[in-house]
């Protein structure tokens, strides 16, 4: 008997609904287990402005704190000024602090700086920090974005 | 009755053909042979991995209000949790180190040539696994260090064009490195890579029994061999004892550091640096300035870091020569730039 399988008649029907079978379960099963996968997109904090907490900081120093689910950076200038920043470095998501040596904000990972605006100075960071405007509203410092 | 009972099981498993297959199969013995004990220590040391692994198990909660919490319980309280975690990093950092020496002697003996490009191309899979085992195992503690290694890790991958954002929060479990994220580090490091890791395993280990290990002597030569059993094991064995020992030493007397707790909301530590087998790429991308041409410094970077291991990785489709005693100066010569250039930049990006 000659070893070929027939394309057309029943046998290459059946072999034709087996397959598409087969495969219409595994996309079946691969679908919903691929967007089980995704986690759901969660809502973005929708508040323009968090409370920065009290106004006693020193000039010179820093404190973090959190802007909706990031990490955001409050200095006090040398000269006293309020400033406030995104504190995710724009390389590679590290969290930048406060040089009161260099006065300048500084990520630890690769070793980028930026200025009391925000801009790159030096290392790896293609882009400034995101700055915030500052309110001081009696003992409390209020900041929002834009 | 000892006969009785081996009988029934060989009439029901069959396993006298594996011994006759030990029985025949052998080694070759020659300047080189040292090189083969790696596989076995490598194969080894992922089993001590398994078995601590399975003890951390039972104490562990993948969760970042307890993450830290229960591996303190574990290396304080536990009777000797110390050692078991101490074993399981130690260990995980010597299998990737006795990966590493197995490649390059694979590498620079040729064996990955023509008809062994299959057991070469699952073997570097199996090296990206032990990577990711490392990635995803080194944020399980939930301590600063892991947490900025992780932020920065998968940073990296979501820069990759096109696909990059959905690999970032696949990785994550969303946009940014949580909980969630941990969960799933956890799940990846005890289920999924393990599954992973043992299909291609056999796969590898079936291909090298297939193909036996290649002689690196020209064709023609009578290459002198040993039985693989008991001569080889033997020696192996010797090998697997000498790694525990290195092991036990390095996990009794540097017991592995705990750190602190990780604060999502504090800045990322002075002299921070990864797991020193991406220490040269981190390094790197410290030094890459921040434009080259139009392009963000730092996906050039990654970019090109990706395709030199694709490239690595596709080795034997570039070298088509059959056997592995044709030398190639060329190639030779650039596992040699590699090794040099892995070995400098880690120093750079550890003491730096």
């Amino acid at each position: 008997m000659p070893n070929t399988e027939p394309t057309t008649g029943r046998r290459g029907l059946i072999r034709a609904l087996l397959r598409t079978g087969f495969g219409a379960s595994l996309v079946s099963f691969l679908y919903p287990a691929m967007k089980f996968m995704m986690p759901p997109p969660v809502a973005e904090s929708a508040a323009n402005q968090v409370s920065a907490g009290r106004a006693d900081l020193k000039p010179n120093s820093a404190r973090l704190f959190r802007f909706g689910s990031k990490p955001a950076l409050l200095v006090r200038t040398p000269a006293g000024e309020m400033r406030a920043f995104s504190a995710v470095c724009t390389h590679l998501n590290c969290t930048v602090q406060y040089n009161d040596q260099s006065h300048q904000i500084w990520c630890a990972c690769h070793n980028g700086q930026f200025d009391l605006n925000g801009k790159v100075v030096a290392g790896p960071p293609p882009r400034p920090l995101e700055q915030f405007t500052v309110h001081v509203q009696g003992e409390e410092v209020i900041v929002a974005k834009g | 009755m000892l006969k009785r009972v081996t009988d029934w099981l060989e009439d029901r498993t069959g396993f006298d053909s594996v011994r006759e297959f030990l029985k025949h199969k052998t080694v070759p013995i020659h300047s080189a042979t040292v090189w083969y004990y790696f596989g076995g220590i490598t194969l080894f040391l992922f089993v001590i991995q398994v078995l601590t692994g399975m003890l951390l198990l039972l104490y562990y909660r993948p969760t970042p209000g307890e993450a830290f919490e229960s591996v303190q319980f574990i290396v304080t309280q536990v009777q000797f949790g110390w050692l078991v975690r101490s074993i399981h990093s130690w260990s995980a950092n010597l299998m990737v180190l006795s990966a590493l020496i197995h490649m390059f002697s694979v590498f620079f003996l040729k064996a990955y040539r023509q008809p062994r490009e299959l057991t070469w191309l699952s073997g570097m899979v199996l090296l990206f696994l032990a990577l990711m085992f490392g990635f995803s195992g080194y944020l399980l503690p939930w301590n600063t260090l892991a947490f900025f290694a992780t932020k920065v890790g998968t940073d990296m991958a979501g820069v990759i064009p096109g696909v990059g954002h959905f690999v970032l929060r696949f990785l994550r479990g969303g946009e940014e490195v949580t909980g969630a994220t941990l969960t799933r580090f956890f799940g990846f490091h005890v289920a999924v890579l393990p599954g992973l890791t043992t299909v291609l395993l056999l796969f590898h280990l079936a291909l090298v029994q297939k193909w036996g290990m290649s002689s690196h002597q020209p064709p023609g030569t009578t290459v002198p061999t040993m039985p693989f059993f008991p001569n080889f094991v033997l020696r192996e064995l010797v090998g697997w004892y000498g790694a525990l020992a290195v092991l036990g030493s390095l996990a009794a007397l540097f017991p592995w550091e705990l750190g602190t707790k990780a604060d999502p909301f504090a800045a990322a530590p002075r002299g921070i640096h990864p797991e020193w087998y991406f220490l040269a790429v981190f390094y790197t991308l410290k030094l890459i300035p921040s434009k080259i041409l139009v392009f963000d410094g730092e996906v050039v970077g990654i970019l090109v870091f990706g395709l030199g291991a694709l490239g690595w990785m596709l080795m034997p489709f570039w070298d088509r020569r059959s056997g592995g005693e044709e030398r190639h100066r060329l190639l030779t010569g650039l596992g040699v730039f590699v090794i040099a250039y892995l070995v400098v930049f880690s120093a750079l990006g550890y003491w730096r």
